[in-house]
């Protein structure tokens, strides 16, 4: 035999032994990473992201109880107690109807405003043997004004009470520390204070958070109003920085913001208080949540 | 030619050496755990662990998905999943090693699985009794044993209102059918 039909053999030999030797683990975590679809859950900690909707939807059978509140301005000085002497609140009840479709209904102090939302999330972001980058969620709401018109010069109607939300959530987990969410909305107010103003107005929210430790996590969100000339006056557009704390069932929201309402139409159309010359609310979302299935 | 030959004699005694290995697969499978605490018992099941079992050598290895854990509370498994056992990270649990007191053809015996353990990402040697049945083709497994979270650096942070206990208890059991590979 020559010298090259040896090495060519041991050549064999050494290839076939190394072949065998593969261990049972190693097969079976090569079958588990071609097969594996990895879907990225907990984008963010809770259904909202501080002031607007998260992508996030509450599990099936989950009720969650929603308590925010909203203190008065931080320049109001020590008369106001920087703020604390007002409260803005709203109660909130969610529920999962499935894994991905949610309802809720809300009350807030401020104009006495009685709401309603759906929310739909139609894709969640995958990776692994099937990729998706993002995580989608559709959102709705209605919002009644009931407050009551001192002296009305002429009858307002039901309907002119009433506004409607329109968005689409779209997020992505970067990493388990970053989440950044793009928020297209739309606001239809069946009823404007000018002339001038448009009923429709269109908005873009951007936001994100950092996890700093796993149970606490660092949130800012912006709305940019697109059409907004004939209110640019009037109103600001909303900004909001916060935390998130979580503990165990519960998660705790601690946020400024220079708005005072909790719900989009709000928020995202009527923000009086310009942040940077501090008309800054100091606020809180708390939710507990009880799993009725 | 001549090289061609070697291949092919090569490649046929491959295939006979391992033909008459006889090993196993999951046709089925749960993996549960289970853990006492004062607000309220935590459990969780999965079905979807992946095995093998080679009867010859008496190895066994298996790895388990650990976002296939499915608990009552969606929340409880989304904090579980992201604080508690960092799945992004670490997304199996695994184990190998050998089985010590088989003895094929039984159709029922106590044996004892020795090996390495690797969750969250860290490594342990351990020893698990259980029970192995056998009825002619098909083989079942069951064990049960404690895992110390601590062992593993699973944090349990001060500030949760679940006191979660610093021992589960896991239990397996594993269906097997023989494969040819």
């Amino acid at each position: 035999m020559c010298n090259k039909t040896i090495i060519f053999v041991s050549l064999l030999l050494i290839i076939g032994s190394a072949g065998r030797a593969q261990g049972l683990l190693d097969e079976l975590e090569k079958e588990q990473d071609s097969a594996q679809v990895l879907i990225e859950d907990a984008t963010f900690k809770g259904s909202r992201l501080i002031n607007g909707h998260s992508v996030e939807t509450d599990g099936e059978g989950a009720l969650t109880f929603l308590i925010s509140h909203r203190f008065g301005r931080l320049n109001g000085g020590a008369y106001e107690f920087f703020g604390l002497d007002e409260s803005n609140i709203r109660l909130g009840l969610e529920y999962g109807i499935t894994d991905r479709l949610n309802i809720g209904i809300g009350r807030s102090s401020l104009e006495k405003v009685i709401d309603g939302f759906v929310k739909y999330q139609l894709l969640q972001q995958q990776r692994g043997a099937r990729l998706l980058p993002l995580t989608i969620t559709a959102f709705t709401s209605m919002a009644i004004n009931t407050l009551r018109i001192e002296n009305p010069e002429r009858e307002l109607q039901f309907k002119s009470r009433v506004d409607y939300t329109y968005q689409l959530l779209m997020a992505r987990k970067f990493s388990s520390k970053l989440s950044l969410q793009l928020m297209p909305t739309l606001v239809h107010r069946n009823l404007v204070a000018t002339a001038e103003m448009d009923n429709k107005l269109y908005a873009l929210g951007v936001g994100g958070r950092y996890k700093l430790t796993n149970r606490v996590a660092l949130n800012a969100e912006y709305y940019y109003r697109i059409n907004a000339e004939a209110e640019e006056s009037m109103y600001y557009n909303p900004f909001a920085i916060g935390f998130d704390i979580e503990t165990g069932g519960h998660v705790f929201q601690l946020h400024f913001t220079n708005a005072r309402a909790m719900i989009e139409e709000g928020f995202i159309t009527e923000t009086t208080g310009n942040f940077f010359s501090g008309d800054i609310h100091f606020g809180f979302n708390i939710s507990r949540v009880f799993q009725l299935k | 030619m001549k090289y061609f030959l070697i291949i092919t004699v090569f490649t046929f005694s491959h295939f006979f050496s391992n033909s008459y290995a006889q090993k196993y697969r999951l046709s089925s499978s749960e993996v549960s755990f289970f853990s006492e605490a004062p607000m309220e018992d935590i459990e969780a099941y999965n079905m979807e662990a992946k095995s093998i079992f080679d009867a010859e050598a008496g190895e066994i290895a298996f790895v388990i998905p650990i976002k296939g854990f499915e608990f009552k509370k969606s929340l409880m498994q989304e904090h579980f999943n992201e604080n508690y056992m960092e799945s992004d990270k670490y997304p199996n649990a695994k184990f190998e090693g050998k089985l010590h007191g088989y003895k094929a053809g039984k159709t029922e015996q106590k044996v004892t699985a020795q090996g390495e353990m690797t969750i969250h990402g860290v490594t342990h040697q351990i020893e698990v009794p259980g029970t192995v049945k056998s009825n002619g083709s098909d083989l079942s497994m069951q064990a049960t044993f404690p895992i110390r979270l601590e062992d593993y650096d699973i944090d349990i942070p001060k500030v949760v209102f679940y006191n979660i206990a610093e021992e589960v208890e896991v239990s397996v059991s594993f269906q097997y059918q023989p494969y040819v590979q």
